[in-house]
This record gives C-alpha cells, sequence and structure tokens, in this order.
C-alpha cells in the first residue's frame, strides 16, 4: 500500500513536472512609459520566449501611478504576479511587507563586477538585493544651445545660481519669456527636482536617527531656490501642474531654455518627429552649489525583482536576468542607459548621443538617493504638498517644511 | 409535492437575493467595520483591535476636516450649477422648435461620456499652453495672458466644478424635462388667457409639477457630488497643494498609498455615513410625494 502510495505520488509529481516543462506562465507586471515603451519591452519578452519556448510570459502595462498600487493589491490578494518592475523608492516597503523575494545568492560575481556600483542602490534595502536595476536613471539639465548662443553664453551653468544668471539674460533679451520648465505638479516628479536640489546644497531628507532634517540646511535652501526662480518670473508658473512629458512638450517646443527631465528626453528633442528643437539640444549634469558640490543628481532609477508568491522563482529571476542583460540594454540604449559599466565605452551604445553619455558617466556617479523608509509614500506626499504650498506662497518654505516634517511622524 | 408554508415562500424565493447581498453588500461591510476598529495595514499586517481610535483620530485631523471643506464646497457649487442650468435647459427643450429631437439627443451626450474621459478632455481644455479655454478667453479679450487653470488653488477647484457641471446637468436636464411634459397644456394654455406672466407661470403652474422630481435629482446629485473621485483624481490628483483634495481622495490616500487599511476604512465609514444622511432625505421627499401623489 506505502508502495502503491509512493509510486503514485512519484507519477503525479513527474506528471506536474512534465506540465511545468511544457509550460510555464510567468505573470509580468510593467509600466506604460516613456523610456522602454511597451512595444520595445514586448519586443524583449518576445525574445526571450523564443530562447525559452517552455515559457509564456503574460505582461501587464500600467501607468507608473499604478504600477505600486497594482503589486501590494494583487500581492495582499494572493493572487500576483512573478516579475514586477518598481522603482527605488519602493524596495524598503516591499522588502517589509515582504513583496519581493532576497535575490542576494541569485546576483553572479559577474553581474555584480559589471554593474555600475550605484545602480545596486535602486534594489538594495538593508543590505540585501531586492532584484536587478533596469532603467537607470536620474536627472540632468537640458538646454536649448540655440537658445543661449543667441544670449551670448558660450557654456551651460555650472551652478544653480548661474543657470539663474544665464536664464535672466535670457529672459531680458525677449528670447523666451519663461527660460526654465519643472516638473513641479503635485506628484512624485516634484520630489525628484527637489532631491536633485537638496543634494546640491548639500541637505539630507533624514537624520542618522531616522528624524526629518530637510526643513533646515540644505533642504530649506533647495525649496528657496525653487521659489526665488518662481518670483523673478525665470521659471514657467505652470510647472506646478506639469509632469514629466508636459515638460518635454514645452521644451520641444521651443518654450523654454532650460529644463530638468529624465534621459529618455534627449533623443525624443533631439531627434524626435514632434521635435520642433531638433539638433539644438545639449544635456549637461544638473549643476552644483559653490563651495559645496560641483554637480547634482538624484536616484531616479527602477528594477526587476521576483516575487515572494511566485510558484516560479527561478525562471522568473531567469528572465530577469535576460531583461537586465548587457546585450538586452545595449540593443535599446537611445531609449534607456544600460546598467553595465562596460556599455559607456562601446561605441555602439555611445554613437550619436556622446553628449548624454559624457554627462551620464558624471551624473550616474553622483546619484543621491530619496530617503529608505518603508513609509515613503506618505513623507513624498507630504512634501509634494509642502514645496506647492511655498510656491503658491501660501505658506513660507521654512514653514511649510516644519510642518510637513511634524506630521511625518517619523 | 410537498407543500411549502405560505409564510416562508416568499422567503424561499428570495433566497437567492439574499446570498447574493450578503455576499457583497454585508459582508464586506463588516468586515470595513472591523478593519475600522483595528490598526491593520493593507498588506501582511492583520492589525490589533484598537476601538473607536480611528475615527477619533480622523475626525479631529486637519486633513479630514479640510477635505471634508472642500468636498462640501464642490458639492455645493456644482449641484447648485447642475439644478440651475438643468431647469433653464429643460424649459428650453421643452419649446416647440425644429431640430428638438435632435437637441434632446444631444444633450445626453456628455453625461453618456465615461467619466475619465471627460476629465482627460477637460485637462487638455484648460490645459496653460495650448488649452481652448486661454485661447477663448485671451481673443474675446477676458485674460491678457494665458493661465494656468489646474495650478492655482482657487480655479483648480472651480475648473473641476465646470467640468461636473457639464456632464452631470444633463441628467437634471432630463428629470426636469419629464416632469415638464406632465404639465397640463390646459392649465398652461388657461394661466396665459388669465393674463399670467412667465415667472408668474413658471411659479404657479410648472413649478409644483417640477419641484418634486427636482428634489430627486438635488438628493440623487449631491449623494454623486459628495463621492466625487475620478475626475479630480485625472485632473489634478488632489493638487495644488490638496486644494482639491476631496473626502474620496483623502480614503483611497489613506487606505492604499499610505498602507493604513484600519484608518482608512474607519474614513470610508464616516464617509458612507455622510451619504447615507443625505439618502434618507432623499427617502424622506420620496415618502411625503408618494404620500401627496
Amino acid at each position: 500500500m506505502k508502495l502503491l502510495s509512493t509510486s503514485a505520488l512519484a507519477g503525479m509529481l513527474a506528471l506536474g513536472a512534465a506540465m511545468a516543462q511544457a509550460e510555464t506562465v510567468l505573470n509580468g507586471l510593467f509600466m506604460s512609459q516613456s523610456a522602454y515603451s511597451e512595444a520595445d519591452v514586448r519586443a524583449m519578452a518576445d525574445a526571450f520566449t523564443a530562447a525559452h519556448p517552455d515559457i509564456k510570459l503574460n505582461l501587464e502595462f500600467v501607468p507608473y501611478e499604478g504600477l505600486r498600487d497594482k503589486t501590494l493589491l494583487a500581492q495582499g490578494s494572493g493572487s500576483g504576479y512573478d516579475v514586477v518592475l518598481f522603482d527605488v523608492i519602493w524596495p524598503a516597503e516591499y522588502a517589509t511587507n515582504g513583496i519581493l523575494l532576497d535575490v542576494s545568492d541569485r546576483i553572479t560575481p559577474e553581474m555584480k563586477a559589471g554593474v555600475l556600483p550605484g545602480a545596486w542602490t535602486t534594489v538594495e534595502y538593508q543590505g540585501k538585493q531586492y532584484g536587478m536595476p533596469w532603467i537607470l536613471d536620474t536627472k540632468y539639465l537640458f538646454y536649448n544651445k540655440d537658445m543661449l548662443a543667441k544670449a551670448g553664453i558660450a557654456a551651460p551653468p555650472k551652478t544653480w545660481a548661474e543657470l539663474n544668471d544665464q536664464a535672466k539674460i535670457i529672459k531680458d533679451k525677449g528670447i523666451v519669456e519663461f527660460p526654465i520648465v519643472w516638473s513641479w505638479a503635485q506628484a512624485e516628479a516634484v520630489i525628484c527636482d527637489y532631491t536633485t536640489l537638496l543634494s546640491a546644497y548639500g541637505g539630507s531628507f533624514l537624520d542618522a536617527n531616522g528624524k526629518p532634517a530637510f526643513a533646515s540646511g540644505g533642504g530649506l535652501q533647495a525649496l528657496e531656490y525653487m521659489k526665488a526662480t518662481v518670483d523673478a518670473g525665470l521659471t514657467n508658473p505652470n510647472s506646478k501642474e506639469y509632469l514629466e512629458e508636459d515638460v518635454r512638450r514645452v521644451f520641444s517646443n521651443g518654450e523654454a531654455a532650460f529644463a530638468l527631465n529624465w534621459t529618455y528626453m534627449f533623443n525624443l528633442a533631439n531627434a524626435g518627429d514632434d521635435s520642433k528643437v531638433k539638433g539644438m539640444i545639449g544635456v549637461a549634469p544638473a549643476p552644483g552649489v559653490d563651495g559645496i558640490s560641483k554637480i547634482s543628481a538624484m536616484n531616479g532609477s527602477m528594477g526587476l525583482g521576483v516575487t515572494k508568491t511566485s510558484k516560479h522563482p527561478d525562471e522568473a529571476w531567469e528572465f530577469v536576468a535576460y531583461m537586465t542583460s548587457q546585450p538586452t540594454q545595449n540593443a535599446y540604449a537611445k531609449l534607456s542607459l544600460p546598467i553595465w559599466a562596460s556599455s559607456y565605452d562601446d561605441p555602439a551604445v555611445t554613437k550619436g548621443q556622446e553628449d548624454m553619455i559624457a554627462a551620464a558617466r558624471v551624473s550616474l556617479a553622483a546619484m543621491f538617493p530619496r530617503p529608505t523608509t518603508p513609509k515613503y509614500n506618505e513623507l513624498s506626499s507630504l512634501l509634494q504638498v509642502a514645496i506647492q504650498e511655498a510656491l503658491l506662497g501660501t505658506n513660507t518654505p521654512a514653514d511649510a517644511l516644519a510642518n510637513a516634517a511634524a506630521a511625518s511622524g517619523l | 409535492m410537498p407543500t411549502i408554508p405560505t409564510t416562508l415562500r416568499p422567503w424561499a424565493l428570495m433566497l437567492p437575493l439574499l446570498v447574493v447581498i450578503l455576499g457583497v453588500v454585508t459582508w464586506p461591510l463588516f468586515r470595513t467595520v472591523s478593519l475600522s476598529l483595528s490598526d491593520a495595514g493593507l498588506v501582511a499586517t492583520s492589525g490589533n483591535f484598537v476601538g473607536p481610535d480611528n475615527f477619533v483620530k480622523n475626525l479631529g485631523s486637519r486633513a479630514f476636516q479640510a477635505a471634508f471643506l472642500n468636498t462640501a464646497w464642490f458639492t455645493l457649487l456644482s449641484v447648485g450649477a447642475e439644478l440651475v442650468l438643468g431647469v433653464l435647459v429643460a424649459l428650453l427643450l421643452n419649446q416647440e422648435f425644429r431640430g428638438r429631437t435632435l437637441l434632446r439627443a444631444l444633450m445626453i451626450l456628455p453625461w453618456a461620456l465615461p467619466t475619465v474621459v471627460n476629465a482627460i478632455l477637460w485637462r487638455l481644455i484648460y490645459n496653460p499652453e495650448y488649452g481652448a479655454l486661454n485661447s477663448a478667453l485671451l481673443q474675446l479679450g477676458v485674460i491678457d495672458s494665458y493661465r494656468s487653470w489646474l495650478g492655482q488653488p482657487q480655479s483648480a477647484m472651480l475648473a473641476m466644478v465646470v467640468a461636473d457641471v457639464w456632464k452631470n446637468f444633463p441628467i437634471v436636464a432630463l428629470i426636469g424635462l419629464a416632469a415638464l411634459q406632465s404639465v397640463p397644456r390646459e392649465t398652461h394654455a388657461a394661466a396665459i388667457v388669465d393674463g399670467a406672466g412667465a415667472i408668474a407661470r413658471f411659479r404657479y403652474v410648472i413649478w409644483p409639477y417640477l419641484a418634486g422630481p427636482l428634489m430627486i435629482a438635488l438628493v440623487l446629485r449631491t449623494i454623486e457630488a459628495f463621492k466625487v473621485f475620478d475626475i479630480i483624481w485625472v485632473m489634478t490628483r488632489g493638487g495644488p497643494a490638496n486644494s482639491t483634495r476631496t473626502l474620496s481622495i483623502l480614503v483611497y490616500q489613506e487606505a492604499f498609498s499610505f498602507q493604513r487599511a484600519g484608518s482608512g476604512a474607519s474614513l470610508a465609514l464616516i464617509v458612507t455615513l455622510f451619504v447615507m444622511l443625505l439618502a434618507s432625505g432623499y427617502v424622506a421627499i420620496m415618502r411625503r410625494s408618494a404620500l401627496r401623489g
């Protein structure tokens, strides 16, 4: 009897294995975005399934705004995804809530050595890796070379104060009414711009004890700078309702001389079909502050991880490894720069975007993190409102930030 | 065939429906109430019993009070405008003229549009760079330069109200039109013969027929407006500086963005309570008009 049941069990196992062999279905959650578009990601996935006919991929694409909620809710209901795309600000929360699998052991020494050192912070929480970095990004300063030449400006600004001076010249000469455009809508976008400035002014979000530290020093100076550019009429006042795509549209229409945005804007503004400023676009690391910083950058990267509830973690990891591999990333380097250090010396990658690569070399090494806390989302919401209150003039920068710090409960 | 006692039969017939109601209404409601009394998170933590703490904390919080005022302001403005506009349009469409049927059909279009589509449409209209509103107002000489309608707290809320009114006044007009058609022609004609002016005819002949249905429209629209979420979420996500954050958006943020399911559930129940108050007003009006009818 025992023998019979054992053999039956073995048979069932074998059958199960055979079925798994025949078809493993992986569910993936991705983002509809501008860096790698949905079509690009599907093309990468098709190449993966061509090499792995036993794996079937079921990919879903949602806007950035829905990515986190969908991941959390799907895991909460138990019928989740195997592979999820996540933003650099979520690993703390995901790890705390047991959403992502710790993949530290799966990362090979070759991966470890080949990927840019700064990229790993995208997927780390308390010294463990919860995925692979995939979209490596930071905010750059884009500028319109023609407008700068018309204003008699030889080189893009090295400091934020210099950016103000140059913007003022451009405005005074009537080249464009509002020389600088930003993404300052009540969304994560404004935090990305604020983080860039905060890092330039040498500020920090949280102190060593995890208490808010942004309400004074560099954090306060960053917001005061933002407010001053609005008051001086140098910043496009509509920035307060803009997201990154709005910034790109304004900049591509030739309605701004400077813009802070992600990598993806370079090729779209400089060579895109809908751009009126083709061939005029320069890109540089975001400026620094005299005596404090040479440049500024923030970590706006995203990673791919395997969920804890996945029934096929091995296959899911294989897919993640493929998507983040150097050949895949090099093939799509015009849309998003690779995480692999040696790619930046590969002519196939650098050709046609030499300016972008030059800026990336400097900026990617200096990426400043947003606070690593499981309560990040709430802190970010409070900061978004504080920044907008200051920009609208309903509160002073100091009071607005102090209120946010007090309300954060940290 | 065994006979079922007659008193049981209706219950037996209702059983499938009762099971469904139990499953989709009672059970979730019970879960929400028990969640609201706990400090549960959205995932991972099931939470401990904390009594009415969530309610006390939320009712006293500045975020709640601000969101409540935003919601009340939005409801007052949009429902008020929808009623006035709805009645005026209903009066117009009740006139005899060529193309009336076409106009009646066209009027329904905004209401038939999904709210999210409507919100995206209006976001384009309000766009500070190339929006139609800016262009129209500039050419009419009302403004001297393009404005950021969704970037300023006061105008953002008004912009939201206009978008909501455009979408929802047709349902008020439709209810009004139906009521107007029940006004007897003879009474109306007699009033004209008696020398009653337009305002007097509206007050004494039309209004008695219009008031009841309009009250129903008022209550229904108030409940809907009080729950507003999608149109605001698409257009401003509660910004700038939380000036358009309504109660429903606060509930969503608390439960999902901040992962405090317990606290979020308590907020949701508070909103439900307000809506139930409005709904009981509706029931009372229905009863009164039924008695009168």
